[in-house]
C-alpha cells in the first residue's frame, strides 16, 4: 500500500519538476516533440533508478560505516557520471538509432539536478507515506526514484504537447522560446497543485 | 589545450584528483565538523527555551531517547538548580505537505507550557499558520491543560479551535501534541 | 578584452539566467524571498571562482577524454567545502536553501563555464569570469527573489509592508515559473534597445 502512496506523490502531488523545480532545464531544452520527450523520459527513468540504487549501497554500506559522510557529493556525482558514461557506451551498441536521437542530451542527464537530487533525497530526508516520518527503505527508495522519473515523464510529455500546440499560434514576439515556455509552464504547475492533499 | 588521453595517464590523473579533492574535503570537514555540531545543539537549545520557562541546565545534554507504541520520542529534561522544571519533547505527524514536527514543552505540573514548530511542509497561507509567526494558532495551547481539555479541534467535537480552511494541517497538529502529552504522562512521569 | 569587460560581460551580455538560460533549477527553486536567492547566488558565485581558478589551473594536465569526469570532482569538492561553511556558521541559511546547496555541482553554470572558459584561459581571467557570471546569477536570482517577495508575501528583503500574505501563488511552484518569464521579456526589451 505504501508503494501505492510513493507512487501517486511523486508522479502527481509532489511532482519532482513542477513542484520540486528538479530537471527544469532539460525540461526546457528537449519538450518541443512528443517522441524526443519519451525517449528522454526512458534514459532518466533508467539512470535515476539505477542511480538511486547504487548510492544508496554506497552511502548506508560504505559512508556511514566508514564516517566517510563528507565524501556524499562527490562520490554520488561520480556514481552517476560513470553511469551516464556506461549507459552511452551500451545504447550506442544496442540501439544506434536511439542514441542518435537523444543526441547531446544524454551526456546532460549528468548535470539533470532531478538525478542528483533524487538520490540525495532518499537518504536525507524524511518522508510520512502511511504513518510516520522516517527513511526510506532500498525498495521505497527505487520506487519513489522510479516514480519521480515517471512524475518527471509525464510533465514533459503533456508538456511538449502543449509547445507543439503553441508553436501553432501566434505568440508576442518577444515571450518567443523560453518565456511562453516557462509561463505555461508555471500554468501546469497550477493544475498539479490542485492534487496536492491526496496522499 | 589536454594533454592526450592513454589509459594510464586517464586513470592515474583521475585517481590522483580524486585523492587530493577527498584530503582536502577531510582536511576541512575536520575544521568545521566542531561548529556544526555546535550550532545543532544552539539550535535545540534555543527551540527548548523558548517552549519551558527559565531553566539553569543545558537541556540538549540531559536528551533520553524514549519509546511508546513503537515510535521513538526525544526528551530533554530542564532544570532549576537541582529541581526538574519541565520537559522538553519532541515529538512528529503526518501533516498535509509532508511531517511536522514540533517541541513541546511541560512542566512538571502537567501544563503545556508553549509549542515551537521544529520544521513542517504545510502549504503558505494555510498550514503554515502552525508557525507562530503567522497566526494565533499555537497561541491557545500555551498553559493549556491536557486534562481538563478536550484536544480535537471543534469539527470533531474537542475545545480546540483549528486553523480556518487547514483542518488536516489543525488535527495533525493536535496528533503530535496528544502524543507528547501521552509520554510525558504514561512514561517520563511513571 | 580588458579586466572590467570580462566582469561587466558576466553581468549583462552573457548573464546565465537571463541570456545563457543555464541554471534554471536553483533559480525556480530558491528565490522565494530576496535574502534566499541572494544568498544562492552568492554560494554559487564562491563554487564559480574557486572552481575557474583551479581549472584554469591544471587544465594543461588533464587528459582530454577524462576532463568532465575531472571538472566534476573539482566543483564537487568546492561545494562541499561550501556546504560545511554555512552549515557551520550560517545553519539557518543552510536550511532555508536545503537540497540546492549540493545540487550546485549539476549547476549548468559552474560546469559550462569551466568548458567554455577556464580551460581555455589564465587563471586571473578565469577567476574575473568567475566573478561575473556570478555576479550576474546573482543578481538575476536577487531579483527574482525580490519580485517573488514583494508580490507574494508583501515584503522586501524581510521588512513587511502589509498584514498577512499577499499573492501567495508568487511563493509557490506556478508564480517561480511565471515571475521568471516576465522578467527575461522585460530583461531582453531593455538589452535590445541599448543596442
Amino acid at each position: 500500500m505504501e508503494y501505492v502512496l510513493i507512487i501517486i506523490s511523486a508522479v502527481f502531488v509532489n511532482n519532482i519538476l513542477l513542484s520540486q523545480f528538479l530537471g527544469v532545464c532539460p525540461f526546457l531544452g528537449v519538450s518541443n516533440k512528443v517522441s524526443t520527450a519519451v525517449g528522454m523520459t526512458g534514459a532518466v527513468t533508467f539512470v535515476m533508478a539505477l542511480a538511486t540504487l547504487i548510492t544508496y549501497l554506497l552511502q548506508y554500506y560504505v559512508l556511514v560505516p566508514l564516517h566517510l559522510e563528507f565524501l556524499q557529493t562527490v562520490s554520488f556525482i561520480l556514481v552517476i557520471a560513470a553511469l551516464v558514461q556506461m549507459v552511452e557506451i551500451v545504447l550506442k551498441k544496442i540501439s544506434p538509432s536511439l542514441y542518435q536521437a537523444l543526441g547531446i542530451f544524454l551526456p546532460l542527464i549528468t548535470t539533470n539536478c532531478a538525478v542528483l537530487g533524487v538520490a540525495i533525497l532518499v537518504v536525507t530526508k524524511e518522508f510520512t507515506f502511511g504513518g510516520a516520518a522516517h527513511y526510506l527503505n532500498l525498495g521505497q527508495s527505487v520506487t519513489y526514484a522510479v516514480a519521480s522519473a515517471i512524475g518527471f515523464g509525464v510533465a514533459m510529455i503533456i508538456f511538449a504537447g502543449l509547445r507543439e500546440q503553441l508553436d501553432l499560434n501566434d505568440v508576442p514576439k518577444s515571450f518567443k522560446g523560453v518565456p511562453i515556455a516557462l509561463v505555461t509552464a508555471g500554468i501546469l504547475a497550477m493544475a498539479f497543485m490542485g492534487f496536492s492533499g491526496l496522499v | 589545450m589536454a594533454k592526450k588521453s592513454s589509459f594510464l595517464s586517464m586513470t592515474l590523473t583521475l585517481t590522483l584528483i580524486c585523492l587530493v579533492c577527498s584530503a582536502l574535503l577531510g582536511f576541512v570537514y575536520s575544521f568545521t565538523e566542531k561548529p556544526i555540531k555546535n550550532a545543532e545543539v544552539a539550535k535545540k537549545n534555543s527551540a527548548i527555551s523558548v517552549v519551558l520557562p527559565q531553566f539553569t541546565n543545558v537541556p540538549s545534554e540531559e536528551e533520553q531517547t524514549l519509546e511508546m507504541d513503537g515510535k521513538e520520542y526525544k526528551v530533554y529534561t530542564a532544570k532549576n538548580g537541582e529541581d526538574i522544571i519541565g520537559y522538553a519533547i519532541e515529538s512528529a505527524s503526518a501533516g498535509f505537505g509532508g511531517p511536522i514536527k514540533l517541541m513541546i514543552g511541560i512542566t512538571v505540573d502537567g501544563i503545556i507550557h508553549n509549542i515551537s514548530v521544529l520544521s513542517h511542509a504545510e502549504t503558505p497561507g494555510l498550514g503554515d499558520k502552525i508557525d507562530p509567526r503567522k497566526s494565533n494558532f499555537p497561541e491557545q495551547f500555551k498553559g493549556m491543560n491536557p486534562a481538563q481539555t478536550n484536544m480535537a479541534v471543534t469539527k470533531d467535537g474537542g475545545d480546540i479551535d483549528a486553523i480556518t480552511a487547514a483542518t488536516i494541517s489543525s488535527r495533525a497538529y493536535i496528533e503530535a501534541v496528544k502524543s507528547a502529552v501521552a509520554l510525558y504522562n504514561n512514561v517520563i512521569t511513571k | 578584452m580588458s579586466k572590467l569587460n570580462i566582469i561587466t560581460r558576466g553581468i549583462i551580455k552573457d548573464n546565465p539566467t537571463f541570456v545563457l538560460l543555464l541554471g534554471m533549477c536553483p533559480t525556480l527553486g530558491t528565490t522565494t524571498s530576496a535574502i534566499n536567492g541572494m544568498s544562492m547566488g552568492l554560494a554559487t558565485m564562491c563554487v564559480l571562482i574557486l572552481s575557474n581558478i583551479v581549472i584554469s589551473a591544471v587544465a594543461k594536465f588533464i587528459p582530454d577524454k577524462v576532463r568532465i569526469p575531472s571538472y566534476i570532482v573539482i566543483i564537487a569538492t568546492f561545494v562541499t567545502v561550501v556546504q560545511f561553511v554555512m552549515q557551520a556558521y550560517l545553519p539557518s541559511l543552510y536550511e532555508t536553501l536545503g537540497l540546492f546547496i549540493p545540487l550546485i555541482v549539476v549547476n549548468c553554470i559552474v560546469l559550462g563555464r569551466a568548458e567554455a572558459f577556464a580551460n581555455k584561459n589564465g587563471v586571473i581571467d578565469s577567476a574575473l569570469d568567475g566573478v561575473g557570471i556570478g555576479l550576474g546569477f546573482t543578481i538575476a536570482l536577487t531579483l527574482l527573489g525580490f519580485v517573488r517577495e514583494l508580490l507574494g508575501s508583501g515584503s522586501i528583503f524581510g521588512i513587511k509592508l502589509i498584514e498577512g500574505d499577499g499573492m501567495l501563488a508568487f511563493v509557490l511552484a506556478p508564480g517561480a515559473f511565471i515571475a521568471l518569464a516576465y522578467l527575461i521579456v522585460l530583461f531582453r526589451k531593455i538589452t535590445t534597445k541599448k543596442s
